[in-house]
């Protein structure tokens, strides 16, 4: 596979042989996290905003929109996107259909993260750009989101942590990532102990290590003086 | 109106998908307390044993799990009916992360109130029963509400370990009809109205743990 030939002699032969399989599937399962977290971050935004519209309506369709993201399966929203959008002539790459899948239901959780930031901005402030006859879009531009992205990073590492080990459901609408390949590799060895183990330690390495770093992060932050959510 | 014909499947694909995420949200309770409790009043060994068990089934992906136990355990010799294993897997998973949820409220309760029991001479036993856990339970009611939500959600996994849940019969009815998007619908509601029924469910009980707390007034503090 990719060129690689397995050798299924001893279980650490075989780990050894098939670590550069497994590697390439890692760099899918990251790239469909950072393409999908990149969704989550502006599609989570834009509900916040819409959430806050004075239009009631707009913000009312918002929130329904947003709770019935958060409150179905992951799995069955990537099938709908794979399956239904191809019959109204929208076929889309699986990579990409993934990296939306993962960017809805999670924009879902971020727009609670942007809410609660919104909402922390002192009410004097506003009152200052009100009286200062600033726009809403110059308010929220200038004054609100500078001071938000800071003090929600860790709320949103962690959903970055959380969709990092969502990734392999991706692997159902064939998007070869990392456990979608160990899978392969098990169906044509019979032998699926060794890759899904090796596959579940680099999960376990990747998530500790940021953890680690959002540890540091939470800590790091309001040294530097700035509030946490 | 062919959907009507697709509701009898769905619903009791609906119907296994409700017992799973009940059976796997009584079982991972479970977990989420002896592993939570132990976390926090355990000795060095048994805290550092449930630390291990919450690290691992919160650091790898729940659809690893499932495969592992699915695929890779009975290669060596141990093997449950999908059903077992799709509970078992998904139970520990929700019950790694409860434990987190258990562990942050015992913490969260005032150090005075273990000073006040000991005073009192309440043993250790006494005063997890009777004095911490009480205010503690009140502390985690909305995140566990949350955790229940997650819990449905998750279920359709087992739907790829052959399990037939309402995602699974999903998959077959549109491999038979190719009605993608009427099916799809349908399963997404359903999720829809399960969803909203766990959340009424989870209220209630946090109302009546709120109820029968000993401290009411330190649920607000």
């Amino acid at each position: 596979m990719y060129g690689f030939e397995w050798d299924t002699a001893t279980p650490l032969t075989y780990a050894w042989s098939i670590l550069p399989i497994i590697l390439i599937g890692l760099t899918v399962t990251l790239k469909a996290a950072a393409a999908g977290f990149s969704i989550a971050l502006v599609l989570g935004l834009v509900f916040a905003l819409l959430r806050r519209s004075r239009v009631k309506a707009i913000a009312w369709t918002t929130s329904v929109v947003v709770e019935f993201l958060r409150d179905t399966p992951l799995l069955v929203q990537l099938f709908f996107l794979y399956y239904v959008l191809p019959d109204y002539g929208l076929t889309l790459p699986a990579f990409l259909t993934g990296a939306i899948a993962l960017g809805l239901q999670y924009s879902a959780y971020t727009s609670e993260v942007y809410r609660g930031g919104i909402e922390a901005v002192p009410r004097g402030q506003w009152e200052a750009a009100t009286a200062l006859n600033l726009s809403r879009t110059d308010v929220y531009r200038d004054i609100v989101v500078p001071q938000i992205v800071p003090r929600i990073l860790p709320a949103m590492g962690n959903y970055l942590v959380a969709m990092l080990k969502e990734t392999p459901v991706l692997s159902v609408i064939t998007i070869l990532e990392m456990m979608g390949l160990a899978n392969m590799i098990g169906e044509r060895t019979f032998d699926y102990l060794v890759p899904l183990t090796m596959v579940g330690v680099i999960f376990l390495l990747l998530t500790l290590v940021c953890s680690a770093g959002l540890h540091w992060l939470q800590r790091a932050l309001p040294k530097a003086g700035i509030p946490l959510q | 109106m062919e959907w009507i014909s697709y509701l009898p499947s769905l619903g009791r694909g609906a119907l296994v998908t409700a017992s799973i995420t009940l059976a796997a949200i009584a079982l991972g309770g479970a977990a989420a307390f002896v592993a939570g409790i132990a976390r926090v009043e355990g000795g060095r060994i048994v805290a550092t044993l449930a630390l291990c068990y919450t690290e691992l089934f919160r650091g790898t992906s729940l659809l690893v799990q499932l495969f592992w136990f699915y695929y890779a355990l009975p290669l060596v010799g141990i093997s449950f009916e999908p059903v077992t294993t799709g509970i078992v897997v998904l139970a520990l998973h929700v019950g790694a992360y409860g434990s987190e949820i258990v562990r942050g409220a015992l913490a969260s309760v005032a150090q005075q109130q273990h000073e006040a029991a000991r005073a009192l001479n309440f043993g250790r036993m006494q005063t997890l029963l009777h004095i911490t856990l009480p205010q503690a339970l009140v502390e985690m009611m909305p995140a566990f509400g949350n955790l229940a939500i997650e819990t449905l959600k998750l279920s359709s996994l087992v739907s790829l370990i052959s399990i037939a849940d309402l995602t699974f019969r999903a998959q077959s009815i549109r491999n038979l009809t190719l009605d993608s998007t009427t099916v799809y619908t349908l399963t997404l509601l359903g999720y829809f109205l399960m969803s909203l029924v766990l959340m009424g469910l989870m209220r209630l009980l946090e109302r009546l743990v709120r109820r029968g707390a000993a401290f009411p007034r330190a649920a607000h503090s």
